[in-house]
């Protein structure tokens, strides 16, 4: 009977093979599509961003023969140095640019010309000369900043090919462009500027200097903050805590913290280190605090992982050479998990350093043009110079915000690189 | 090679009752086989059979034949490679990545691991029931229900019901789950447990049932009604159990098999091993010098 | 004295104590056979003298600086005329700061009343006494902690326990910041909707169907015209997160079903961190990609299919949330799909079944709770998510669930009312907190849930 029923079922399911072999195919498939999604979406936008931000690094400068004769900068031959630094800079410039190109007449041809160059051409000008008052009386070849439209179609980002009106760089402009350019008065250097310089209302006079310096010195108070303070308590938590309600509550706010969206922190940071504690607005010292807070929760439980996987040996022979539990754990147990602790801080680091929302509720979205010198100047942040500079139309700072956003991404890669390393390395060992 | 499997054996060897050198004897076993690997009437054929885990070689040379509605007992020390041995059988190995299997294999003549050989026919047919029962953590009914839905075996619901019932039946289990048949697998006790994985193998009407270690993890109640079944079941299916009872192999078995390091060291009707075994290794093992 | 001086000059003392404890003992014992006669070692001594010396100086101080300004406020208040303490809270509020400006030089005495400009002269008097007050009673208590510390050193003080005992306090109090953290949290949300709600009924606020918080204030009558209604942020809100879950689930569940069940184990090592770097991407970044890239292209490919598709639609916002959730999907799923213990597949596959029915019959749903747990995770990220949707997302407060619409979400609107200037006595303000109580409650709810969720989950396969 059995030997019937089995050769039917083997029948049976014989039959069904092919449609079953088709649905695990079929489902194979969805799975390595799901993975192929991921891997799409994130070429995709490291993509975008790249070729965004790529030419951000390069900026285009004009060599303009600039007459600096006394009389065109307005000032007298031996000028003292306050009247340089205020001497008529732009109108010698823009004589020089009149000079090159002397067919140029009418009033808005004039105001096209003047647009080759960038707003901050004159003060690069001005340095130049303080820094050489030789050159006055003078006629130098002098590298000038392109402005940032004139840039984009010497990049090749805009050609001519478009209609005019749907570009920023008219005809004529472009038709003197190719004139400089074949007489290789026009070259791409290293954009310097980008990191050199604060906000600007000019793309091609941005740069994250501020951004950088505020991101430091916010990184730098979360980590005093919760680099100390995580451990203790991951040490607390797993060594000295007695198993009773307080720790219950104490663990349960730790899991619940972590999972509080974050702009939350920026309402904590702004009700009661702002408004009640009245600590200084736009400051990397609030920016801090608030994401210490943001990130103790993370340092915690990676902490807590990494002592936890500490030997219970190690703590019995301590123990029982006559250490004292604190001495156990600050003499054997921490130094044996500092390189996991020091990972998952790291990581929560990273997490610090790419976060905006709470920022923006403490007023770090301010124009700043001068670095902070401390903790309590008013600051911005990188990935808040970001969504600054993502929410301006021009074209220029679209680039300038791909750009900032791989400067953003390189350190975090370093950061979360050096905490891959630092678990590989110990985990061998 | 040798070595290491060594190294790795030493732990099942622990409880030495006497001095005695393994390896020189197994050397001097030259791999050969004591006793009839061989069935005149074989439902599945092994033969010169090694396996290896990466590197590493778990079973050497073995051929063994499952005779056709007999109950085999695999039995040896931890690590001695039945359960491997066993796992071949139905290809329960190829789910391990790290597995690679050498041999020729047979059931009824047909070969296990040919190219047009389909392990989901073949595991229907080669059933398994494994060490800890491990019921779905679904109802009763479902854990039968499971192997005929996914195989397509019952076109609607009485005929499910009725395999259900049979299944719950042939595992002499109906009686005691009938009004609970909704109520989840997980809920029964440990026995209980394992009996409906038997009759969750037997649901999809397989020829052979391969049971490894099924009692290992039940109390000496639950063990003789699981053995009492699988005397009855005999009689319909060919049954291959490994065990680390001897008492359970002597009880159930027509014919036992003993491995050591990988090895079948004998292999003879069940009587004649454990009243007269003719390799020194397996009259040690089963006089309990080691095991 | 500035507070940084105190601060270091408390630091100079606490350094001071540690020396003068630490010798104390060897002074102690001189009699008695050197320090083999203490019971700790002398820098314990040294730092019980130290702590003595530190902590309570350092509570005096920290305690101070939290209450001066209100105390100092309270003081010059009660000597105003009568008529501006009839005044409502808020211009009083307006009317203090105004003296505290002035006190400091921010503004000068022509925009103030004779009232106010003796008030602030009293207030400068006031804080300047306060400063020397708060300097002198930090450095006495310092010196007197030290000098009891000091004064009780003998040979059989357990001085290693005292100061273990003191750390153990200080670890304590570490790990109980995340209850204070929380607290503060809550404390600071609900107080300013609790004035919210003072203005705004709180039944017109969270059945409200129109919200347009500007209007409002123009208009002066907030209950009336009530427009603080929450409705259409909820519904955006779900939208967009509904579109991210649309995308995260299905990918991140599927990418971890087949990653851990079909790759083989190199696939999966090269994989499985490349896909989780999409997860370290910071969320403004997100946001960039959003609202330059994926919105004009999602309103492009609607203009051909001949679709009128906001330029910043929910579809947009919530599709790149959803790339964001993906690996956070992903490795829930991975986890919970792992704890299935092993037995269960192998039961499964040993009777036959192929690897997705396996996966579909058994696996799933044997890990549906946990799965379900790690989705509501996902669901509180995706509300309470707010860079992407602060860049991409709309304003306006459309009551709509067509995602090729622009909806706006409660996290939006709660960095709309905040960014920039702010007074804290209008109901446009006071709104983000009341939004941002009504975030921080519901995704606490969804996260108590998931984790409680999980837990069991994973105390069934233990």
């Amino acid at each position: 009977m059995s030997k019937q029923s089995s050769s039917r079922a083997s029948a049976a399911i014989r039959a069904s093979l092919k449609k079953r072999y088709a649905r695990e195919r079929r489902f194979q498939w969805y799975g390595r599509l799901a993975v192929l999604i991921g891997f799409v979406f994130l070429f995709i936008l490291l993509a975008d961003i790249v070729s965004k931000g790529t030419p951000a690094f390069t900026q285009h400068y004009i060599r303009v023969s600039v007459e600096l004769e006394p009389d065109v900068l307005g000032i007298e031959r031996d000028a003292t140095r306050d009247q340089i630094f205020n001497a008529n800079y732009l109108g010698a410039i823009r004589a020089s640019l009149r000079a090159m190109f002397p067919d140029v007449t009418g009033r808005k041809e004039k105001q096209q010309l003047y647009r080759l160059l960038s707003i901050g051409a004159e003060y690069n000008l001005r340095d130049m000369v303080l820094k050489n008052p030789g050159l006055i009386g003078h006629t130098s070849e002098i590298w000038l900043r392109a402005h940032a439209e004139a840039g984009s179609y010497l990049k090749g980002q805009v050609t001519a090919d478009l209609p005019e009106s749907d570009r920023k760089v008219k005809d004529m402009q472009v038709a003197w462009l190719d004139q400089l350019r074949a007489q290789g008065r026009t070259e791409s250097r290293f954009n310097t500027t980008f990191f050199t310089q604060g906000d600007s209302r000019e793309p091609e006079m941005a740069g994250i200097r501020v951004a950088l310096y505020g991101s430091f010195f916010t990184l730098l108070v979360t980590f005093a903050i919760a680099f100390p303070i995580g451990v203790s308590a991951a040490v607390y938590l797993e060594e000295f805590a007695p198993r009773n309600r307080l720790t219950d509550l104490i663990e349960i706010n730790i899991n619940n913290l972590a999972a509080v969206p974050s702009i939350v922190f920026g309402l904590l940071g702004l009700a009661v280190f702002i408004n009640f504690f009245e600590l200084p607005r736009s400051a990397p010292l609030v920016g801090g605090i608030v994401l210490s807070l943001m990130t103790l929760p993370t340092i915690i439980i990676t902490s807590r992982a990494a002592i936890q996987a500490v030997s219970p040996s190690i703590r019995q022979a301590a123990l029982g050479v006559g250490a004292s539990r604190l001495q156990t754990v600050t003499h054997h147990v921490l130094p044996v998990a500092m390189p996991g602790i020091l990972t998952g801080s790291i990581i929560g680091m990273a997490q610090a350093l790419g976060e905006s929302a709470p920022l923006l509720m403490i007023g770090m979205v301010a124009f700043i043009m001068d670095a902070p010198a401390g903790v309590t100047d008013p600051s911005t942040v990188l990935p808040v110079q970001i969504f600054l500079w993502a929410d301006s139309p021009e074209r220029g700072f679209t680039e300038k915000t791909s750009a900032a956003i791989m400067v953003l991404m390189g350190f975090l890669i370093l950061m979360n690189g050096l905490a891959v390393y630092l678990r590989r390395h110990f985990e061998k060992k | 090679m040798m070595e290491r499997v060594q190294q790795t054996d030493t732990a099942g060897i622990g409880d030495v009752k006497r001095p005695l050198d393994i390896r020189e004897h197994v050397e001097r076993a030259d791999y050969q086989t004591i006793g009839e690997p061989f069935s005149g009437d074989a439902k599945m054929t092994a033969r010169n059979v090694n396996v290896y885990y990466d590197e590493k070689q778990a079973i050497t040379n073995v051929s063994l034949d499952i005779g056709r509605n007999e109950v085999i007992a695999m039995i040896g020390p931890s690590g001695c490679g039945k359960s491997t041995f066993l796992r071949t059988l139905n290809r329960m190995n190829d789910i391990i990545p790290a597995c690679r299997v050498e041999g020729e294999f047979a059931l009824d003549g047909e070969d296990i691991y040919g190219a047009d050989q389909d392990t989901v026919l073949l595991r229907a047919r080669v059933g398994m029931v494994f060490q800890k029962p491990n019921p779905f953590p679904k109802s009763i009914y479902e854990n039968v229900a499971y192997g005929p839905r996914i195989h397509g075996l019952a076109h609607n619901k009485a005929e499910l019901d009725e395999i259900v019932e049979d299944s719950l039946r042939r595992a002499s289990l109906f009686n005691e789950v009938k009004d609970q048949l909704d109520k989840p697998g997980t809920g029964l006790s440990g026995g209980q447990q394992q009996r409906l994985c038997i009759a969750r193998a037997i649901a999809v009407s397989p020829e052979v049932i391969l049971m490894d270690e099924p009692c290992s993890a039940l109390d000496p109640i639950a063990t003789a009604r699981i053995e009492e079944l699988i005397d009855e079941l005999r009689e319909n299916y060919t049954i291959a159990i490994v065990t680390h009872s001897m008492q359970q192999a002597a009880r159930v078995s027509q014919r036992t098999a003993y491995f050591h390091m990988g090895k079948l060291i004998e292999v003879g009707e069940t009587k004649q091993i454990f009243t007269m075994p003719k390799h020194e290794l397996t009259e040690n093992y089963i006089t309990g010098r080691f095991g | 004295m500035e507070t940084t001086t105190v601060f270091l000059v408390l630091v100079l003392l606490t350094f001071i104590s540690f020396f003068a404890g630490r010798k104390r003992s060897h002074a102690v014992t001189s009699g008695l056979g050197g320090v083999r006669s203490l019971h700790s070692l002398p820098k314990h001594y040294g730092y019980m003298a130290a702590l003595w010396a530190l902590l309570p100086a350092l509570l005096i101080l920290v305690l101070w600086l939290v209450l001066e300004n209100s105390i100092l406020a309270r003081i010059v208040m009660n000597e105003l005329p009568g008529g501006v303490r009839e005044l409502p809270v808020n211009e009083q509020g307006l009317y203090f700061n105004q003296i505290v400006s002035y006190a400091r030089g921010a503004i000068d005495a022509a925009q103030l009343d004779a009232a106010q400009i003796a008030a602030a002269d009293h207030y400068r008097d006031l804080s300047s006494s306060s400063r020397t007050i708060k300097a002198l009673l930090v450095f006495l208590v310092a010196i007197l902690g030290a000098a009891l510390a000091l004064r009780r050193i003998r040979p059989a003080l357990r001085a290693r326990n005292h100061v273990e005992g003191i750390f153990k306090w200080i670890l304590f109090a570490c790990s109980f910041l995340a209850v204070l953290t929380t607290l503060g949290i809550v404390l600071s949300v609900l107080f300013e909707a609790i004035r919210f709600f003072h203005a705004i009924p709180l039944m017109d606020f969270l059945f409200g169907l129109e919200w347009s918080p500007q209007m409002a204030i123009r208009a002066d009558q907030v209950a009336a015209s009530g427009s603080f209604g929450f409705v259409p942020l909820l519904v955006g809100t779900l939208l967009i997160s509904t579109v991210a879950m649309v995308i995260a689930v299905p990918v991140g569940l599927m990418s971890a079903i087949y990653l851990s069940e079909y790759a083989t184990r190199r696939f999966r090592a090269i994989t499985k961190p490349v896909l989780e770097i999409l997860a370290g991407v910071p969320t403004v970044v997100y946001g960039f990609f959003a609202a330059l890239t994926v919105a004009p292209f999602i309103r492009d490919l609607g203009a051909t299919l001949g679709l009128h598709v906001a330029s910043e639609s929910a579809l947009a916002a919530g599709l790149v949330m959803g790339i964001m959730i993906i690996p956070f999907v992903m490795s829930l799923s991975d986890d919970i799909i792992n704890a299935v213990p092993d037995t269960l597949r192998e039961a499964s596959l040993g009777m036959g079944a192929t690897m997705n029915e396996t996966i579909r019959k058994v696996l799933l749903p044997a890990a549906l709770p946990g799965i379900v747990g790690g989705i509501l995770l996902a669901v509180s990220r995706a509300i309470g998510e707010t860079m992407i949707v602060v860049m991409a997302a709309g304003l306006s407060a459309r009551l709509t669930i067509n995602p090729l619409e622009a909806v706006t979400t409660i996290t939006v609107q709660i960095v709309t009312l905040l960014v920039g200037d702010q007074e804290f006595d209008n109901p446009k303000t006071l709104a983000a907190f009341a939004l941002g109580l009504v975030l921080f409650f519901v995704t606490l709810l969804l996260n108590v849930i998931a984790l409680y969720v999980v837990r069991k989950y994973r105390e069934q396969y233990e």
